[in-house]
């Protein structure tokens, strides 16, 4: 299916976000309103190649399967998720970047975009068009599938105005939110490196492709057989780790000269979960459970992907109640949100790759 | 309710339940817990958790870890009488916090909007002015009519200046969290109905046998007081791979010996009968059952004459109307040839059965071969006759998961509302506006105030709109 005409948009756009995530950066760091034009019409180039790619993707499927468009979705495996969450979430960054006239959000939001692309290259996993198994073959499907990505994709860009928030807001090294940010921020760099890595020595060495690549991550790095290089890696990891801590407060003089109030991030960080929440309980938990109720005859068992998704509605739930409370408001619940969508990566990404259950398309 | 500071023991375990606070803390206790439960496997024989901890832990740990564990619960977590109570303490905040808070908040949804001073109006958070000239009583209409134009029914008072009109929409909508709040206790209720008044059991039922009971988990039977038959159970598949496209159960449902029911389930299409659901949860052979299979056969002759035939591996049949005859030699359940082109069984399921027949006619020569089920190419024969392999019967059972669930229904209801309390919750706001037509000195304006507790970005939209149709009406007054 390499050759497939959506798969040749996949790479265009996959290739657009990456030099956008690059132009938004390099944005942020030379403040030319040129370099920012050239990363929105990239970034909606990409985006209009992908839209191009899932219908064409959409039409392949309904011509294997036979079984009408509502049931062609290609919404089945972990692959075709991680690229609709991405399309939503360039989307809701699109709106925002309009809506705000502020490109800074870009150098937040499309290495988020990147770094799932990159995830999906590096572990390797299928991209072939796959006929629905039967557990599938409902049109809660669409529903639930469509609507949980959305949520999803509102959550990470809470994520980056939650972290955005938090950068702005705090001045003392020695205080809480702080290290919680620098460390945020540096896992989040320190795994896309790592990532990035990974890609390059898989794509170098000449390995056979049979050979599980999910056990490819990090190997490259923190899980390489060598326990130097493994022992190097933590070594820059922690370096990276203090730097960020050491120097953060460059990156508060960068985007507080952008403009851009922290009440603003405040407000796209609270708007984006209320708008998420929602969606998520009724797309992800309920649809999900009237489904498995449907297929399956329960409703709820507590696997766990059932489990994180509710695990993740409290985090959440836990933000909009905390804004209520005395004391909370700001970097508190900032920091709550960036918690959250730390668990939304976790019931997507993690439970598949690292625990069993009803949900574990990424199994193959 | 917890106004004056009243601290007796009740009051104060009252206002702790009501408080904000008790609910993040619950929701961090049943979040955290939660994460364990997820990563111990639940309710699965202990050698598979041992290896888990003793690969976290070390093997040295691990067994005094999951004495540890399994004493406090974990094992079966989400059952335990810990996390039960975590989920009572939930259900209670939720209850408390909504009766501290709900006659209060009643009494202000219930309260009309009254008309304000000039100066608070100038406070709000949205607010336009619009001068004008002339008395404000000739404005009346037109002022009335934009409101109306924008969705609003306005009221209308005098004032010391002149008139006051104000509006407001949604007031309910201050209700949407109590009914969100609501809809999670119903959904409860109904889990508990379920629980007490239900059943989860399994039923594992070979082609062609009726049952009258399913059996639990520890192998209880469960009595469903009506018979069930399998018929026929069948895999689908796309095209020749062995992908499956559909699992299917023939299923006949009996009542004091009558046929009452009838249905072709697949895995998302259960059959439902008094209450009781029959899932497609798996499938499988019965082990050593190969010999008693039936082969079903519709055979037909070179001029179309047809007709069934029941047989098994080692039988005979006869094509109608003609005195060949054709006897199955050789089974498999899983045919496949080899690249040399010999035949091969791939597996002992019924991925692919085939037979192979030996025809013997005796105008013809006599010739022999495979026929497969799953491949209608095979089914021709050389003198223009036909085999249609249809199915190698009796073998297979069908698993099905099988359901009673009282409660499901008030789940369902629970899901609604739930859906119902969330959009009103975020997605409307309780909309008020204030217009006041004031006039001193000679100078007039209009004042317009006007507050949203969400979404207030659209609402400044409709009083930017309003905003402009009194300027337009000030226009054509003059």
């Amino acid at each position: 299916m390499s050759g497939s005409a959506s798969s040749v948009f996949f790479g265009l756009s996959t290739m657009a976000y990456i030099l956008a995530m690059v132009l938004y950066i390099g944005y942020l760091a030379f403040r030319k309103k040129a370099i920012g034009v050239v990363a929105t019409t990239v970034t909606i180039a990409g985006f209009l190649s992908q839209t191009i790619a899932i219908l064409l993707r959409w039409k392949e499927f309904y011509d294997i399967g036979q079984m009408g468009w509502l049931r062609a979705i290609p919404l089945t495996n972990l692959y075709e998720s991680l690229i609709f969450f991405v399309w939503c979430l360039i989307l809701a960054y699109l709106v925002i970047e309009f809506k705000y006239k502020n490109r800074t959000f870009g150098a937040f939001i499309t290495p988020v975009a990147a770094l799932v692309l990159a995830f999906i290259d590096i572990s390797g996993m299928s991209k072939n068009i796959q006929p629905l198994v039967p557990a599938l073959q409902s049109n809660w499907l669409l529903a639930h599938v469509t609507m949980s990505f959305i949520s999803y994709s509102m959550f990470a860009v809470s994520f980056s105005t939650g972290l955005m928030y938090l950068i702005v807001k705090t001045e003392k090294r020695n205080e809480p939110a702080y290290i919680f940010w620098t460390v945020m921020l540096s896992i989040f760099i320190i795994v896309l490196c790592a990532l990035g890595l990974d890609y390059l020595t898989f794509k170098l060495s000449v390995k056979s492709q049979e050979e599980l690549i999910k056990s490819y991550l990090f190997k490259a790095t923190f899980r390489n057989s060598s326990s130097a290089i493994s022992l190097l890696s933590w070594a820059v990891s922690a370096s990276l780790t203090f730097v960020i801590w050491r120097f953060g407060g460059a990156l508060r003089k960068i985007i507080t000269g952008f403009n851009i109030s922290a009440e603003t991030l405040d407000e796209i960080t609270y708007k984006s979960i209320a708008m998420g929440f929602p969606i998520f309980t009724l797309g992800g938990l309920i649809f999900g459970a009237i489904w498995a109720d449907q297929a399956w005859g329960k409703y709820w068992t507590w696997d766990p992907k059932e489990t994180w998704s509710l695990i993740t509605w409290f985090f959440y739930a836990f933000y909009l109640h905390s804004r209520l409370m005395r004391g909370w408001r700001g970097k508190k619940v900032a920091m709550v949100a960036v918690l959250g969508f730390v668990a939304v990566i976790f019931t997507y990404l993690g439970v598949n790759l690292l625990l069993s259950g009803l949900h574990s398309y990424g199994s193959q | 309710m917890g106004k004056e500071k009243n601290n007796s023991f009740i009051d104060r375990v009252w206002d702790l339940f009501a408080s904000v606070k008790f609910a993040v803390v619950i929701f961090s206790v049943i979040a955290l817990t939660s994460m364990v439960g997820t990563v111990v496997e639940q309710n699965v024989e202990p050698e598979k958790n041992l290896t888990v901890l003793a690969k976290l832990f070390g093997e040295s740990a691990a067994p005094t870890l999951y004495s540890i564990l399994d004493k406090l619960g974990f094992m079966n977590m989400y059952h335990s009488w810990w996390f039960v109570t975590f989920l009572l303490l939930f259900a209670m905040n939720l209850i408390i916090c909504s009766l501290d808070r709900l006659p209060r908040i009643l009494k202000l949804v219930r309260e009309p909007i009254r008309p304000l001073s000039e100066e608070h109006i100038e406070k709000m958070s949205i607010r336009r002015s619009v001068p004008f000239k002339g008395k404000p009583s000739a404005l009346r209409d037109e002022v009335a009519s934009a409101i109306r134009k924008i969705g609003f029914r306005p009221s209308e008072s005098e004032t010391e200046k002149g008139l006051q009109f104000y509006a407001e929409k949604g007031s309910f909508t201050r209700l949407g969290v109590y009914i969100t709040h609501l809809s999670i206790l119903i959904i409860l209720v109904g889990a508990i109905i379920g629980l007490y008044f239900g059943f989860n059991a399994y039923l594992n039922l070979p082609e062609g046998q009726t049952t009258s009971v399913a059996y639990k988990d520890r192998g209880a039977e469960v009595p469903l007081g009506f018979e069930v038959r399998c018929d026929n159970f069948e895999v689908d598949y796309y095209g020749a791979s062995d992908m499956p496209k559909a699992y299917k159960s023939w299923l006949t449902v009996f009542k004091n010996g009558k046929e009452v029911m009838n249905k072709v389930i697949t895995v998302n299409d259960p059959l439902t009968y008094e209450g009781i659901t029959f899932y497609q949860s798996s499938f499988g052979t019965v082990p050593d059952s190969m010999d008693r299979g039936v082969v079903v056969l519709t055979v037909a002759s070179r001029d179309g004459k047809s007709e069934q035939v029941n047989t098994r591996v080692g039988g005979a049949f006869t094509i109608p109307g003609t005195s060949e005859t054709g006897k199955i030699t050789n089974f498999s359940p899983a045919l496949s040839f080899d690249q040399a082109g010999r035949p091969y069984t791939y597996d002992q399921n019924l991925l692919n059965p085939a037979i192979f027949v030996e025809f013997s006619s005796p105008a013809g020569k006599p010739f022999s071969g495979w026929i497969l089920q799953r491949y209608p190419q095979t089914w021709n024969l050389p003198d223009g006759g036909r085999v249609e392999f249809r199915s190698f019967w009796g073998v297979q059972y069908t698993g099905l998961q099988v359901r009673k669930d009282p409660g499901v229904l008030i789940v369902y209801l629970g899901c609604i509302i739930m859906a119902i309390g969330l959009y009103i919750t975020f997605f409307m706001s309780h909309r008020r506006l204030w217009v006041s037509l004031a006039e001193e000195k000679g100078t007039a304006r209009i004042l317009i105030g006007a507050s949203a507790n969400r979404n207030r970005a659209s609402f400044e939209k409709d009083i930017e709109k309003l905003a402009g149709l009194l300027g337009e009406s000030r226009k054509g007054g003059n």
